[in-house]
């Protein structure tokens, strides 16, 4: 891996001390001075024995947006989902490297990978609500969590409701069934669902793709809102996207981090010939 | 003849061998509810319904004894079977791939292909001659042996359709596989479960030989569990033997009613799917 050292300055950082929460890291792939939620330090992860990602080092700093991009198949969904342990479902795999979430190894022995994932949220490209009610479908994750009183539900439904922008469409119909919400309704009840639960990191695989433009709009200003109160890593495959709702931007091809740094930088003086490729559309 | 005219032809000649084929599998049915009928029509009353059978060599009297009797062995039978079938179902569904899971699935067609004359058997060493007492509960449990393997290949198959983003969105929100299975993948599937229960409700509503020395049967009205009880089926064997007229004509009845039980259970069975995939498509 040696032709990759050049954008991956934090792998010495390995023989380092284990930072602990919370993180202020250096270097040029790091965020500068803001405080890193996030942090994968040379990430390899293995579909049986084909490597999909190569020593991954990221950090993501607090209270904003990350976005991947990349061409298809280049590993920013799969690096994704490393951040919350999505990937154990998928027999077969395997992960080395670290994934730090607060300075803690989330792929340590001791970790409990359901409380992680209600700290790291996920919602996914096609929307997934559950066959339920509106209301079950958000309250869901607070009654398995077992969050709060019983009495505080309805209040805890409706708040993440409201931080999902979705509240005043649906308060008069909560008992109605999910799926007779149109697609963007539906994305925005999952973002909804998961917000309910109280993640810390929240994780979006390409979140508004099946989306037509109105609705991924209200999707991307969800977004700008929501980063006042979360940490937000957004997979895109719209660079405009990209453009408009992140502060960083990490550019993934065949597997590797080819470059990470703030969001404007990538798009108007990328340091790499091939992202400036990418992002011009000379191919991808 | 002209290459079109021909293709014509064999196209016309195969659509009738399908229509005839068609007609084929029908007519028996269509002869054998016609026959039920025709035969049955005579004891077909109110007092067939709601009468007990009367003592022999009076005429009159009805199978209300047999009626409630098969209702009371697929009560039992579903109560033994249902909650069984589905989590064994469910679980070879979440963990297909398995070796156990691989087992209970052969285990389950293996059950599903044994006679229902040796079910019945089993049920008696099992359920009657530990108690030297023929029973409902004896009964009932040789009709659930039945439905098991049905339900659980049933659950499993309809388990497997439901979407795998569904699991992983209960997942993704801090549910562990089993709450995940639980709570969203089993509601998901439960219409097309219920019409896989009903489906196995016809199916052994028609049984006779694990009831033979099981439930046995029973002139009387009775709903112990703990004694005899009559069954549809049963029921008509012993009056389809008899040397009375009247008799016949009550067995033909009953095996009217149970026809007409069978296929209002898979009628429902089948616009339940229907519902149901309309809901997903």
């Amino acid at each position: 891996m040696t032709t990759e050292t050049m954008t991956m300055p934090e792998t010495m950082n390995i023989a380092a001390p284990r930072p602990t929460p919370p993180v202020r890291a250096t270097g040029p792939a790091s965020v500068g001075s803001e405080v890193v939620r996030v942090q994968t330090v040379g990430l390899d992860f293995f579909y049986g024995k084909t490597q999909a990602l190569f020593d991954v080092s990221l950090a993501v700093p607090e209270k904003s947006v990350t976005a991947l991009i990349g061409p298809s198949g280049c590993g920013k969904s799969t690096f994704l989902r490393c951040l919350n342990r999505m990937n154990d479902l998928i027999p077969d795999t395997r992960v080395e490297g670290e994934v730090l979430l607060d300075g803690e190894d989330i792929y340590s022995s001791g970790m409990d990978v359901v409380a992680l994932r209600r700290r790291i949220g996920l919602v996914f490209q096609k929307s997934n609500p559950f066959p339920k009610s509106i209301f079950e479908n958000v309250a869901y994750g607070i009654r398995i969590n077992g969050i709060g009183r019983r009495s505080e539900l309805p209040e805890r439904v409706e708040h993440a409701l409201q931080r999902a922008a979705l509240w005043g469409e649906v308060k008069d119909r909560l008992r109605s069934p999910a799926l007779a919400l149109s697609g963007g309704q539906q994305q925005r009840l999952c973002i909804a669902r998961a917000l309910a639960v109280e993640p810390e990191v929240l994780l979006m695989d390409e979140p508004a793709s099946a989306l037509d433009p109105i609705a991924t709009q209200k999707i991307e200003e969800l977004i700008w809102q929501l980063k006042a109160n979360y940490t937000i890593v957004i997979v895109t495959h719209n660079m405009q996207q990209a453009a408009r709702v992140s502060e960083r931007t990490a550019f993934f091809m065949l597997g590797r981090l080819v470059e990470y740094d703030r969001t404007d930088k990538i798009f108007t003086n990328p340091g790499q010939r091939v992202t400036e490729d990418y992002i011009t559309g000379r191919f991808g | 003849m002209s290459r079109s005219t021909r293709r014509r032809a064999v196209s016309a000649l195969f659509s009738a061998a399908c229509a005839a084929s068609v007609i084929f599998a029908l007519v028996p049915l269509a002869l054998i509810l016609f026959y039920l009928l025709q035969k049955g029509i005579g004891a077909l009353e109110w007092g067939f319904l709601f009468h007990n059978p009367k003592p022999v060599g009076e005429t009159g009297g009805g199978f209300a004894n047999a009626i409630v009797g098969t209702l009371v062995l697929i009560g039992l039978a579903s109560l033994f079977a249902v909650p069984i079938g589905v989590i064994a179902g469910l679980y070879v569904a979440e963990y297909r791939g398995s070796r156990f899971a691989t087992l209970v699935r052969f285990a389950a067609d293996a059950l599903n292909g044994v006679p229902s004359i040796v079910v019945g058997i089993f049920a008696y060493s099992v359920a009657v001659m530990p108690v030297r007492r023929f029973s409902a509960i004896a009964g009932g449990f040789a009709l659930g042996v039945m439905m098991i393997p049905i339900i659980a290949r049933t659950t499993e198959e309809l388990l497997r359709l439901v979407p795998e983003s569904l699991r992983d969105g209960a997942l993704a929100l801090g549910a562990t596989r089993s709450r995940a299975a639980w709570s969203v993948v089993l509601p998901a599937a439960l219409p097309g479960i219920l019409t896989g229960i009903l489906v196995a409700v016809a199916r052994i509503a028609g049984e006779t030989a694990p009831l033979l020395f099981t439930a046995f049967g029973n002139r009387f009205f009775s709903t112990r569990l703990d004694q005899p009880i009559a069954a549809l089926t049963v029921q008509i064997y012993t009056y389809a033997v008899s040397p009375y007229e009247d008799w016949h004509r009550q067995a033909w009845a009953g095996a009217f009613l149970l026809v007409v039980v069978v296929f209002v259970l898979s009628v429902a069975a089948r616009l339940a799917t229907r519902r149901l995939e309309r809901m997903h498509g």
